[in-house]
């Protein structure tokens, strides 16, 4: 069957396409090129609309154990945000931490196709890609964490051949169906369970005297040679830590020119200028992720009012519990592996803090020159919920609403800001590229992202509306392999989105040293450690897409 | 990637290395299992647990309707009818694995029902705190390599998981030195089994024999004399208050010490503040060093429905779609205050690990869904044989540490279906 999308604006940047008039041909889920005097089946007419591929977050805590201790820990996210079900959907429920089904139609409804899980810990992976099989209609992923397992931290400290170690990230991504590699707060989770309580950039690991930076630069070269797409996803030392944006610029200068991407980097942004000590980094950071190519970044925005934060960082979480509200929270040490902290949060316009953190966020967006290496993220849920982006886009693009805005916060933290004297308002192309072009091609996928002949035809239509949230809120249509899934906002048929995962190659022979650390160490065999591709697919829950990886590099 | 040589069956069929147990919520997955003349062996790694429940003779016992053998779609197309009859069904027990799980929450939406597992009100004495205050935390690979001082509070761990002492506190090798140092091994609380905390790695065992209703004191007076409280008195929660200085001086000596309780156990009234003064003791003493709790329990898959439970519907259990939408109330949809109170009138019982995982007694019609020879005080009017997971069919499960979960394997030919297929028939039959 042949689907016509006709005379729709298509803002599709993988491809040089800003804006033009064209029409967009789909048959079998995939964008085509028909011969001239096809039939065309179906038709939707598109004048005056907005087209852009299917929106992507690159970096969305939607599945693993921290997202469920989040929900089991705040019933009161949830309670008077209960959805009934539907004909089609699933009832769910929640606001900063929503049910697995409840999250997936929501990253449909907002006209995104595909959403990606930062911090799964290798020995959750089940649960985490389970919680994935559960949510529906989006494509998903996954990032592995290494840097705190105690397998690697001994590799390191024992100096491991480099060939061994980069077979151990390999078969860790194979092992865990992950994507991508992420490090939190490198070797920082593990420290804190030797009583660390803080780990900066070259201070020692108590234990195996390695240092973040080694850390950093092993798992970034070896991410690298290993050909994997994505860079190593970096949540740096010291998060939240005023004074911190002085560790993310020297992260940034000790990169070696290898490819790194660093997240939430607001959080890593702070200053200790003025009577607070706590002052906006933002325009330090931005110039040295300008003049640093090999640099990608999210943002991780703060969205003022309630939330939870769901993080792997044990150590920086402990220090924030007591700023949790309400006052409850969970930190926890998990199986030599990683950890994870869960600790509700509310950002308040009035505070200087919280309202100092929402312009950091803007001023990186507004100050990044290059939207290609800077993502659209509120680091879901802990800098807000993804629902919040929207606003967060209309706040890009308007400036006139921005200062609206100003004016409500806490005022004293806009003069250790530059937000105010920042006049950028970014366009519907710089937008396609934050939210679609270029977390595809920093994922490294390769179908999805654009509108290409040949790509998944993951399709989002807008009402081309001056009030851009309202726009961005309720897509008109959206298309998922080419089928109709949601027309003005609501759900029309519910599919199962792929899981995406890069399968970088490795040595069979790692099995032999890893067998015997798990079978000395840990209360897992290996052989039930490793995820097969059965337990996705499931029975047709799911289905796994590989991405290409480059060739490995010895 | 390839299956290594150990995951396949040698002796011809039936002979399984790694295999996971779902018979306590430990899930040791080191067991090997043959053949027997009349099913399955564990040959290695076995503990009373799992020898029980991987010997248990298959049973291909049919479905029944007032306990006449019936043929599987009429019990089904009746299950069906009752569901939709009910005004407000109870989905309980739930012993069962992830797809288990997965379709009860499917059919309690769609038949507007409350969801529950038999073993809530254990699992909400934890819940109650991690909704109120929260906690610090470890699994089980992190205290079998890092603590060097276990207090084992109120819970007969040994008799809950016959191998939990053999292999996370007595272990030999430990990730962090080739000598480890000694372990301490508290236990506080009376009658508790000791017998299996043995070996090299044990130096001294103390005993601190109170009452269990008492060790919320006992723990609460600890942080208040970390805060700097004096407590006078000659006792605390009916120890000599010496056993309970030394016993603080101990913790704070630690390098990672962990409390480990089964809330099964401390089955006494308000029990929740028992755990809640665990976790608070835990969260002030790790403002200076490393200590965690460690919950254990978690038996006839309560962690795998507490948690499918919770990402699917946002809650813990206690949930009730009655409305469409899942409704929360820990006091209100308690399963076994709403059939004292008669509140429902229709209970599916689903219990596929145990034999022992029995119904409640009441007269409210019931379905039940259960492993052959279930223990049953009254006739269903319903009842269909379901298989085991890990033994009859493949599936996951969830370890009472709610962070690793383990592939369930099938390892037998086995004519009993699995639960999720037979409740997705009758949420298809609605």
């Amino acid at each position: 069957m042949l689907t016509k999308l006709t005379g729709g604006k298509v803002y599709d940047p993988e491809n040089g396409i800003d804006g033009e008039v064209r029409d967009i041909f789909i048959e079998n889920g995939r964008i085509v090129s028909p011969s001239p005097n096809a039939r065309v089946d179906h038709e939707y007419p598109l004048h005056g609309r907005v087209v852009m591929a299917g929106g992507i977050d690159p970096h969305t805590h939607i599945g693993g154990g921290k997202v469920t201790i989040a929900r089991m820990l705040m019933p009161e996210d949830h309670i008077g945000h209960e959805v009934a079900g539907t004909e089609l959907t699933r009832p769910g429920v929640g606001h900063a931490i929503p049910s697995t089904l409840t999250a997936g139609y929501r990253y449909a409804e907002m006209g995104y196709t595909a959403a990606f899980e930062p911090a799964m810990l290798p020995s959750n992976a089940r649960q985490a890609h389970m919680e994935l099989g559960d949510t529906p209609i989006v494509d998903k992923g996954a990032f592995v964490m290494l840097g705190s397992d105690d397998y690697f931290l001994r590799q390191l400290a024992g100096k491991s051949d480099f060939s061994a170690i980069k077979d151990y990230i390999a078969w860790t991504m194979h092992a865990a169906q992950a994507i991508a590699v992420k490090v939190v707060n490198p070797g920082g989770i593990s420290a804190f369970k030797f009583n660390q309580r803080k780990l900066d950039l070259d201070e020692k690991h108590a234990y195996y005297g390695v240092t973040p930076r080694d850390i950093i630069l092993t798992l970034a070269r070896g991410v690298q040679e290993l050909g994997v797409v994505h860079p190593i996803h970096i949540h740096g030392c010291n998060l939240g830590v005023p004074g911190g944006v002085e560790t993310t610029l020297a992260t940034i200068k000790g990169s070696e020119g290898l490819p790194i991407h660093l997240t939430h980097i607001q959080f890593h942004s702070y200053g200790t200028e003025g009577d607070m000590k706590f002052s906006s980094g933002a325009t330090r950071v931005a110039e040295a992720v300008n003049a640093n190519k090999n640099v990608s970044i999210d943002v991780g925005q703060v969205m003022f009012g309630q939330t939870c934060t769901a993080s792997g960082d044990t150590m920086r979480q402990f220090v924030n519990t007591r700023s949790a509200d309400p006052k409850k929270w969970v930190v926890m040490d998990i199986e030599c592996d990683a950890g994870c902290g869960v600790l509700p949060f509310k950002y308040r316009d009035k505070s200087y803090v919280n309202a100092l953190q929402w312009a950091i966020g803007l001023e990186l967006f507004l100050l990044v020159n290059d939207p290609w290496r800077l993502f659209l993220t509120t680091d879901h849920p802990n800098g807000g919920p993804f629902t919040c982006y929207p606003h967060l886009i209309r706040l890009l693009m308007d400036k006139t609403f921005r200062q609206e805005m100003m004016r409500t916060i806490n005022q004293d933290a806009l003069k250790w800001s530059t937000l105010a004297s920042l006049d950028r308002e970014y366009t519907l192309y710089e937008i396609a590229i934050m939210t679609r072009a270029g977390p595809a091609r920093s994922l490294g996928l390769k179908d999805r992202g654009h509108l290409g002949v040949g790509a998944s035809a993951d399709i989002t239509v807008y009402d081309d509306n001056p009030d851009r949230e309202a726009m961005f809120a309720t897509p008109e249509l959206l298309f998922k392999n080419g089928e109709l899934i949601v027309r003005n906002g609501k759900i029309v048929k519910v599919v199962n989105g792929a899981t995406h995962v890069a399968r970088p190659a490795y040595d069979a022979s790692i099995e032999k040293p890893l067998k015997a650390y798990f079978d000395d160490y840990l209360t897992m065999r290996m052989e039930n450690f490793r995820l097969p591709d059965d337990e996705i697919i499931d029975r047709g829950r799911g289905s796994i897409v590989i991405q290409p990886t480059g060739a490995r590099a010895s | 990637m390839q299956d290594l040589k150990s995951e396949q069956s040698r002796n011809g069929a039936n002979h399984f290395e790694n295999v996971a147990c779902p018979f306590c919520g430990i899930l040791c997955d080191d067991l090997e299992i043959g053949p027997s003349a009349t099913g399955l062996k564990v040959l290695k790694n076995g503990c009373p647990k799992s020898v029980a429940g991987f010997e248990r003779p298959l049973v291909e016992a049919n479905p029944q309707i007032d306990g006449k053998d019936v043929p599987l779609d009429e019990a089904v197309a009746l299950a069906a009818k009752l569901i939709r009859e009910s005004r407000l069904p109870i989905f309980g027990g739930l012993g069962t694995d992830i797809d288990g799980m997965r379709a009860i929450m499917k059919i309690a939406e769609r038949g507007g029902g409350v969801v529950d597992h038999a073993l809530s009100e254990a699992q909400y004495r934890n819940f109650r705190v991690l909704q109120s205050s929260g906690w610090v935390l470890t699994t089980l690979t992190e205290a079998r390599n890092r603590a060097d001082l276990f207090i084992i509070a109120g819970s007969d761990i040994h008799e809950i998981h016959p191998r939990f002492f053999e292999r996370v506190v007595c272990n030999e090798a430990s990730m962090f030195s080739d000598a480890p140092p000694k372990r301490t091994v508290v236990f506080l609380g009376e009658g508790l089994d000791q017998s299996a905390v043995t070996g090299k790695r044990i130096g001294e065992i103390v005993n601190l024999p109170c009452k269990a209703d008492r060790i919320g004191e006992i723990l609460d007076a600890m942080r208040a004399m970390r805060k700097g409280a004096t407590i006078t008195g000659d006792t605390i929660g009916g120890l000599p208050r010496a056993a309970v200085e030394d016993l603080l001086a101990r913790c704070n000596a630690a390098t990672y010490g962990v409390i480990a309780w089964a809330a099964a156990s401390l089955a006494f009234p308000n029990a929740d503040l028992t755990v809640q003064a665990m976790s608070e003791f835990l969260k002030e003493i790790n403002t200076t060093s490393r200590f965690a709790g460690l919950t254990l329990g978690g038996d006839e898959g309560s962690p795998t429905a507490g948690s499918v439970c919770a990402w699917q519907s946002g809650f813990p259990l206690r949930v009730s779609f009655a409305n469409g939408k899942p409704e929360y109330d820990s006091e209100r949809y308690d399963m076994m205050r709403m059939l004292a109170a008669k509140e429902s009138d229709l209970l599916l019982w689903l219990a596929s690990f145990t034999p022992d995982l029995s119904p409640p007694d009441t007269d409210v019609p019931m379905i039940v869904l259960g492993t052959p020879g279930i223990k049953l005080s009254r006739t269903p009017k319903i009842y269909i044989p379901v298989g085991t997971p890990g033994i009859d069919h493949a599936g996951i499960i969830i370890r009472v540490d709610t962070v690793v979960s383990l592939p369930l394997r099938k390892l037998r030919k086995s004519k009993l279906p699995r639960a999720a297929d037979v409740i997705a028939s009758i949420e298809a039959a609605l």
